[in-house]
């Protein structure tokens, strides 16, 4: 299934520029998808994980600090209640009733503790019956009232914040105290709430956050930098909260993301509220976020720019080595021609060179017995036809011996060769080529040239390459100069210069690199590359020294031997 | 040198070529025998006494080069000048190096023919004399 898919991906019968760029583009969406697939999923666990890790090392210490000062609002109210049961308990019904002792109590206890505005009691019947403080409430029923019935059933009371005398806003705290005798009476006071405030701006709130009380009801009972004043309903939405502190994200009625963690009060109904704007608790989050944006698009920059440039170069490899192997192949084809046609020709070559054999001997033998019989009619036309037949034959033979001469044989038969003989022979082979070109040919032969072991065809090879090579540098009127010389140790040299244009610098240091080709020698002979294969496969060496402009000199060096084949043909 | 006396071999499969040869050579005054195959030319020259062999290097059944060794067999110092019809020059040299005097390639030029025949009775007789 998979290699179903890769096969869809990458074989496609199209044409070559169409299954190049085809290649590279699936290459290309493949290699991405592997490189940043995995990048993008790392980014994304992280952002989500780094995110939550974050928001709860935000919502801990505004969790502990809420609950630290809901504990100490807790403390100061349970404190002030204490304090109201420690009287009711000290002085009796009575004590209190007499108005110039609940003043100095309140005296007292204003002297001690702060907040304190007043202080009244109340009997059994819901009536005020003595009173200290800045109101005149004497003879007040509150019979009716919600506090005073919570306080005979609960014992105390909290009331919620109301603005009092002067505005300032206040609570109610009531304890309800029972006799001995089974009467029951409450003392009740009013306490500002300046200590609510203090409380509040000793919390060490960070920048721009908000805290304030409300009651159950959502209605505030302190002032509130963000969402009203005292008494006013607090526009934002609350979590459940029952015993625990809880938390929530939300927004509030500016479309401002906010953290808000609410803390209810244990001994009223009062809740503590903080409120945290998500824009400043995050700030390194969003700091961290961009951190990772900006890494993740310079990763993902650099994964692309790596892969569309190793897929060009990819590309540019396949395609060259694809092109490298049809010149290779389309070389190997053309040697494959040659050596057909040399066999073929060879066999043609060799069947009529019996026949022609035959037709010597008879026309000679017409010819002797011609030059032999008495003068005849036509004696001398008899004669200078059989000459003319024996020429045509002599013609025929030089054919058919250069034709067996060239033939080409797939193995390389070492035998003693003589290499100015085989000049001479590959010079008659490239006559017409000479004449036709007016190239001029100088032979600088050495007599005394010792015979080597070598393969005939190839050394033949060799040289109809070399000459051709030079026949195409040189203009009309070119020369073309071969020289050979022994060497020491048996070893000879051939030497092939021209004065034709000879070969840039840069062509030169490639010249026999086995996949080197100048585009515009394409098509012209098997190529240098092949000569220096065969030269090597004989165990010699080739150098190329050029001027451009002046023309090139070709060495080949060749052994008495090829070592590495004397093994094969013995 | 009377040519008349000289007795020549001539060893080819090719009956056309190498009866015309025989006869262009008895023009010239030589004796020629013919033999159509390598066999029967070794067997020729056990019975009768020749001067010189001509000897086809392609022949089918005993082929030119064993035919050439079994001749230096019987006779050593009997000059064999070899035909080819090979563009190749390697069972010529190969015929060289077991003894032959020289070789020629089809089709051949009687001039040299003749020459070689020249050459190898001259030499061969000098050897005799030595």
């Amino acid at each position: 299934m998979f290699n179903k898919i890769i096969d869809a991906l990458f074989f496609f019968n199209r044409t070559p520029q169409d299954h190049y760029s085809a290649l590279k583009r699936n290459i290309i969406i493949i290699m991405l998808l592997i490189t940043t697939l995995p990048l993008a999923t790392m980014i994304i666990i992280n952002y989500f994980q780094y995110k939550s890790h974050l928001r709860n090392q935000i919502i801990a210490p505004l969790f502990a600090m809420a609950d630290k000062t809901r504990h100490s609002f807790d403390l100061f109210l349970d404190q002030r209640l204490a304090i109201i049961r420690f009287i009711s308990t000290t002085y009796n019904f009575e004590d209190l009733s007499n108005e110039q002792n609940i003043k100095k109590v309140l005296i007292s206890i204003k002297k001690e503790w702060s907040g304190f505005v007043d202080i009244g009691l109340i009997n059994g019947q819901g009536d005020l019956v003595s009173y200290a403080g800045p109101y005149s409430l004497l003879g007040k029923n509150y019979s009716e009232q919600l506090s005073f019935q919570e306080t005979q059933i609960k014992g105390h009371y909290i009331s919620n914040v109301f603005l009092g005398f002067r505005k300032y806003p206040h609570i109610v705290m009531a304890v309800q105290h029972l006799t001995d005798d089974g009467q029951t009476w409450i003392l009740r006071a009013t306490i500002d709430t300046d200590f609510f405030d203090s409380l509040i701006s000793s919390m060490g709130l960070p920048r721009q956050t908000d805290a304030f009380l409300i009651n159950r009801d959502g209605i505030l009972q302190t002032n509130s930098l963000y969402y009203g004043n005292t008494l006013e309903k607090c526009p934002l939405e609350l979590p459940r909260v029952n015993f625990k502190s809880n938390s929530i994200e939300g927004i509030d009625d500016k479309n401002q993301a906010i953290f808000l963690v609410a803390s209810p009060f244990s001994i009223a109904s009062y809740i503590l509220v903080i409120v945290w704007p998500q824009s400043v608790a995050l700030q390194s989050w969003y700091a961290l976020k961009t951190e990772m944006i900006i890494i993740f698009f310079i990763s993902l920059a650099i994964i692309i720019f790596a892969v569309l440039k190793m897929t060009h170069v990819l590309i540019t490899r396949i395609k060259t080595s694809d092109e490298h192997r049809e010149n290779v192949l389309t070389e190997l084809q053309h040697a494959q021609k040659l050596s057909s046609i040399g066999r073929l020709s060879a066999g043609v070559a060799h069947e009529i060179n019996n026949p022609l054999a035959i037709i010597n001997e008879k026309a000679g033998l017409m010819s002797d017995l011609i030059e032999l019989s008495k003068d005849f009619n036509e004696k001398t036309k008899f004669i200078e036809l059989t000459d003319a037949i024996l020429n045509s034959v002599k013609r025929c033979k030089k054919i058919t011996h250069r034709l067996l001469g060239f033939s080409k044989r797939i193995d390389i038969k070492i035998e003693p060769i003589n290499i100015n003989h085989i000049i001479h022979e590959v010079l008659d082979f490239l006559e017409k080529d000479i004449l036709y070109r007016k190239i001029e040919i100088n032979l600088l032969l050495s007599e005394s040239l010792a015979s080597i072991h070598s393969d005939q065809g190839l050394i033949q090879q060799i040289l109809v390459n070399l000459l051709t090579n030079a026949f195409a540098a040189v203009e009309e009127y070119g020369r073309v100069e071969i020289e050979t010389h022994n060497l020491t140790d048996g070893r000879i040299i051939l030497k092939i210069s021209d004065n034709g244009c000879g070969i840039p610098k840069d062509v030169i240091k490639n010249i026999f690199d086995p996949f080197f080709t100048t585009k515009k020698e394409k098509g012209t002979g098997l190529g240098l590359s092949i000569t220096y294969g065969i030269i090597k496969k004989l165990g010699g060496e080739i150098s190329v020294s050029s001027k451009p402009g002046e023309g090139s000199v070709f060495s080949i060096e060749l052994p008495d031997k090829p070592t590495e084949l004397e093994v094969n043909n013995e | 040198m009377n040519n008349q006396h000289i007795n020549i071999l001539l060893i080819d499969d090719e009956i056309e070529f190498i009866s015309t040869l025989a006869e262009r050579l008895e023009i010239r005054g030589y004796t020629s025998k013919i033999a159509e195959d390598g066999e029967s030319g070794i067997r020729m020259l056990a019975n009768e006494s020749f001067d010189i062999a001509i000897l086809d290097l392609m022949m089918p059944g005993l082929n030119g080069l064993d035919t050439l060794r079994q001749i230096k067999t019987i006779d050593d110092t009997l000059p064999v000048i070899l035909l080819t019809g090979h563009g190749s020059t390697k069972d010529g040299m190969e015929g060289m190096r077991l003894g032959a005097f020289d070789f020629l390639m089809k089709p051949l030029d009687i001039n040299e023919l003749l020459q070689k025949i020249k050459l190898a009775l001259s030499e061969s007789q000098k050897g005799g004399h030595e």
